[in-house]
């Protein structure tokens, strides 16, 4: 048992906003007051102290195939990055793609206890699945890439969209997976042709549908499983001037349905295609304001090393011809696709600049800070301990103005953050950092302190200094037993695998039995992962159809 | 149960021997013992029909002791060297691969695994210039152009041309093997290039020369020589032209890049020439692991310690050192001082200066099977067998995780298991 007592709490999900609250904890969660002993009770003096739920990121690419080839090409990332082992803590290597352990260190240390894995190619699930047996302290989900999944391609074409809805609730529980991702639907098809999509209504190759096609079924699929979270989507064109245009009309084909659009800085250029591109943020948040179906999170740029990994097959390949760095590929059979390039964000360049103006004008445009939510999809915009200086230009305008004084002049020409004064309140930099995003994720133990709920808490110091303030909390509770304390690692716990188990009918595993043997080189038997990969599994229930 | 259990089929079973991982095996088990294999090649027939299961006692010295004092003797070996070694890795599960790296990190040692004298200049080329790949059922879907560079996987990956790339029948490739175009390059004809529908003749040693060639020729530059690296200009001139325009192309490669002269930078031109050629169409390159999870091995040394062979912890954090950890150098350099061998056998395929060394020091190793690093060793255990009576995860040549399945109960103790009993034991360096 443990108390908080007298920390200026910041706990939306209850509209406790900064009051001086005593949170009370029993059995690793949030409990009534009334059924703790406070005689036995640990006690933690929060007196001015700011306390809020730990962090929960809906974002981020931590573990996995991808990732794994990152840090294995990378080894000029790690040299001068490394964590020695401890008495209780294993060592690690990597700044933009650090190992396993080093991750789960790094994100507690900042008062993240939650976070989603962005990105699992179904076929190598149990991959992620082994490294999350090798990530402590995190509670993690994985996405798992469906938007250019060839058995949900062909129910499309033969119009039989309930063969895709069973398939797609086999494939999370096969996988583990926790949500529904798609990634530039078809363009990844397209790429094992050398080509790409770069319109909604372009034609897939081979399967005569279209991304929006793809996009609305997997909206529809979502809503009748119940899944807990919504559709994950990295959009068209990502990266492209001109891109704003595509990504409103993927808001406006969801035609009302519930979505999530990922590192929306990516998608939000203005400018013709392949010419100098501006920020089309402006367009982009009208779009989202009027859409309250529609979350984002931004992948904010932060200057300095970065390295890209998505499942965009095309993507990554301009990204090579483009900064002429190592480029690795990987088309997985039947599925999904991917690369990973290292790249550099400098504050000269001009794109880059454009970019960094583009991330912060869609955090300041969205005007409802339940649907725009922080990250950097580390690592592709940078790395996630970068959080807390994104946060202090969120929380200070004068920090922001002279950031962006910083930036190239024909950058700054014309641009409309330069007049945006909004600053973020800690309220709401809890909202978009734990209680928005765990609402968005359908975690209802997560995010905030309420009687029940997981007790993940972060406690931080109240310092004019928000990058020191974030970056650095006093404590860190996870599932009630103190993980960080003055800022460091005093013990380590296994994290929990979060995973989704829909229902379908069963009747579908005879039409996978016979794809399996015409298109995959690995048995349908052979396929699923089982649970001796979940010793720490928590199963999230799915809402009823 | 009765002692006396009925004769049984079972399907879908993966044979761990090599990088192919064919998880189609039907093995029928009567009374505890493996009667039949069926659909495995002769090398995968072995892994289930050569390997006794019955327990054995661990050994020190030659005398068979009991578990816990083989443990105590192994702990006690690798708290008083100054300088251990952990090697092998590649024909184990993850489950134990985890449990090496984490033994490694507790006590300061290097730890490094076949790749090093495999496909560890794979490894440099893919960090110097990217890796385009994909997975296996691509090839089978999709590629119209197979090249095998510097393998043979006629005899080294037996299943490899039937289930994998030459013959299968896939989505693209309706018509199997009249849908493809197969290209062996070698140094001399191996029993692969009966399967081919060309064969290069490289020189020895001129590989490099070979693939700079094709790059030349891919960018329109005139050569004037007749010959390059013992090939024919023309030659030369059609397999680029076939390159650039197959429809979807895989390169697959093996030790005969790796381990001649220019190694990784034979492999780092093949991996640029593969990249070059998605500028025109679709090109990929899988390399051709060899044993079972050596590329499990990569993995698992890469999420854990940021690196995939070669690694030191000696400073209390990973350090990366092909050259300077890699265990036939240090083994070379005299610089080990106690090693324990983790489901491998160096002595048996080492230069000799590097297998004599592994007699002079305290050696443990953990294995289902004697051999002749068993045979020098101090401490041995004789561990279940993955995918034959223990279950695990393997790595597929190309980054495909599969579940091992036992097949025979579980009896013996895994490597995992008497990893995780020696990190207990040992003190923390």
């Amino acid at each position: 048992m443990l108390g908080i007592l007298n920390g200026r709490v910041y706990d939306p999900l209850n509209e406790v906003r900064g009051d001086i609250r005593d949170i009370w904890i029993k059995d690793g969660q949030i409990a009534p007051p009334e059924e703790v002993s406070r005689e036995e009770a640990e006690i933690i003096d929060a007196t001015g102290l700011v306390v809020m739920p730990g962090g929960v990121d809906i974002h981020s690419h931590v573990v996995g195939a991808k990732v794994n080839s990152g840090r294995k090409f990378r080894p000029e990332d790690h040299r001068d990055h490394v964590r020695a082992r401890t008495s209780f803590t294993r060592s690690g290597s990597g700044y933009t793609v650090p190992t396993t352990h080093l991750t789960g260190y790094l994100y507690a240390e900042m008062g993240y206890t939650t976070v989603m894995e962005a990105a699992t190619a179904p076929l190598v699930a149990r991959h992620t699945h082994e490294e999350l047996e090798d990530t402590p302290i995190l509670d993690i989900g994985a996405f798992i890439t469906m938007g250019n999944n060839h058995f949900i391609m062909q129910s499309i074409r033969d119009g039989e969209r309930e063969k895709a809805r069973d398939y797609v609730g086999w494939l999370l529980g096969a996988t583990k997976g926790y949500a529904i991702k798609i990634v530039n639907p078809g363009g990844v098809e397209n790429w094992k042709w050398g080509q790409n999509v770069s319109e909604l209504d372009d034609e897939v190759i081979g399967f005569g549908v279209t991304p929006r096609q793809i996009v609305t079924t997997l909206a529809w699929i979502n809503d009748e499983l119940g899944l807990p979270h919504v559709p994950h989507i990295h959009g068209l064109n990502l990266g492209q001037s001109g891109n704003a245009r595509t990504t409103i009309e993927t808001i406006e084909a969801l035609e009302g349905r519930r979505a999530h659009l990922c590192h929306l800085q990516f998608l939000s250029y203005a400018g013709d295609r392949g010419k100098r591109p501006r920020s089309g943020a402006a367009e982009v948040a009208r779009a989202v304001n009027e859409h309250p179906n529609v979350t984002a999170d931004v992948g904010q740029i932060v200057f300095g090393e970065a390295t890209t990994m998505t499942s965009d097959g095309p993507l990554q390949y301009r990204l090579r011809q483009l900064t002429g760095h190592k480029w690795l590929n990987d088309d997985v059979e039947g599925e999904t696709g991917g690369g990973v390039v290292p790249v550099l964000y400098k504050r000269k360049n001009l794109f880059n600049a454009v970019q960094w103006i583009t991330g912060m004008e869609l955090f300041l445009l969205i005007d409802d800070p339940w649907r725009v939510f922080l990250t950097t999809d580390h690592p592709n915009a940078g790395p996630f301990f970068r959080y807390p200086h994104v946060i202090s230009l969120l929380m200070d305008r004068d920090a922001r103005a002279e950031a962006f004084e910083r930036l190239p002049s024909r950058a700054r020409k014309d641009v409309l953050l330069a007049e945006l004064d909004r600053e973020y309140t800690l309220y709401e930099i809890a909202i978009i950092t734990r209680a928005g995003t765990a609402r968005a994720l359908g975690l209802k133990n997560k995010g905030h302190l309420g009687a029940g709920a997981d007790a993940d808490v972060t406690i931080y110091a109240d310092l004019d200094n928000k990058e020191e303030m974030f970056a650095h909390p006093r404590y860190v509770l996870k599932n009630g037993e103190i993980v960080v304390r003055d800022g460091r690692l005093i013990q380590e716990r296994p994290g929990r695998t979060l995973h989704v188990a829909p229902g379908y009918d069963p009747a579908i595993e005879a039409d996978l039995r016979t794809h399996f043997e015409a298109c995959y080189t690995i048995s349908f038997d052979n396929y699923p992962v089982a649970s001796e990969y979940l010793a720490q599994g928590e199963e999230i229930p799915c809402g009823c159809v | 149960m009765s002692a006396r259990t009925s004769a049984r089929v079972i399907e879908h079973v993966v044979c761990s021997f090599c990088g192919c991982l064919c998880d189609d095996i039907i093995v029928e088990v009567d009374e505890g013992e493996i009667t039949r294999v069926r659909k495995a090649c002769a090398s995968g027939r072995g892994l289930f029909t050569r390997y006794d299961p019955t327990p054995r006692q661990p050994t020190v010295d030659g005398q068979e002791v009991d578990w816990k004092e083989a443990i105590a003797e192994a702990a006690r070996i690798l708290d008083e060297a100054n300088s251990p070694l952990i090697y092998g890795l590649s024909s184990t599960a993850t489950e134990a691969q985890r449990k090496a790296v984490a033994l490694a990190d507790k006590l300061g040692a290097m730890i490094d695994t076949t790749s090093s004298i495999c496909h560890g200049p794979t490894d440099l080329a893919m960090q110097a210039v990217g890796e385009p790949t994909c997975t296996l059922g691509e090839v089978r879907n999709r590629a119209d152009l197979l090249v095998f560079w510097g393998c043979n996987p006629a005899v080294s990956h037996i299943r490899h041309f039937a289930r994998y790339s030459v013959m299968p029948k896939g989505t693209l490739t309706p018509n199997g093997r009249r849908d493809r175009t197969v290209v062996v390059v070698d140094v001399r004809p191996t029993s692969s290039t009966q399967a081919a529908d060309l064969f290069l003749q490289v020189q020895p040693g001129a590989d490099f020369e070979v693939l700079s060639a094709l790059r030349a020729l891919l960018r329109e530059k005139e050569i004037e020589a007749e010959t390059m690296g013992g090939v024919p200009t023309a030659h030369l001139q059609e397999m680029a032209e076939r390159m650039r325009t197959c429809r979807f192309g895989v390169a697959f490669m093996g030790m005969g890049l790796t381990q001649s002269r220019g190694r990784d930078l034979n492999v780092s031109e093949l991996f640029t020439l593969v990249a070059e050629l998605n500028q025109y169409t679709r090109f990929c390159v899988i390399p051709m692991r060899g044993h079972g999870n050596v590329a499990g091995a990569d993995q698992v040394l890469t999420w854990q310690s940021g690196y995939p062979f070669a690694v030191s912890f000696a400073r209390g954090y990973p350090r990366y050192g092909p050259g300077e950890f890699s265990t036939v150098d240090v083994l070379a350099r005299a610089e080990a001082d106690a090693a324990l061998i983790l489901a491998s056998d160096p002595v048996a395929h080492f230069p000799r200066v590097a297998a004599q060394q592994l007699e002079r020091i305290p050696t443990i190793v953990l294995d289902p099977n004697r051999n002749l690093t068993t045979q020098v060793a101090r401490v041995v255990f004789p561990t279940a067998c993955y995918g034959v009576d223990a279950a695990g995860t393997a790595y597929r040549m190309d980054g495909v995780p599969i579940r091992l399945r036992p097949v025979l109960p579980t009896v013996r103790p895994t490597d995992a298991e008497i990893l995780d009993q020696i990190i207990e034991t040992v003190q923390q360096c």
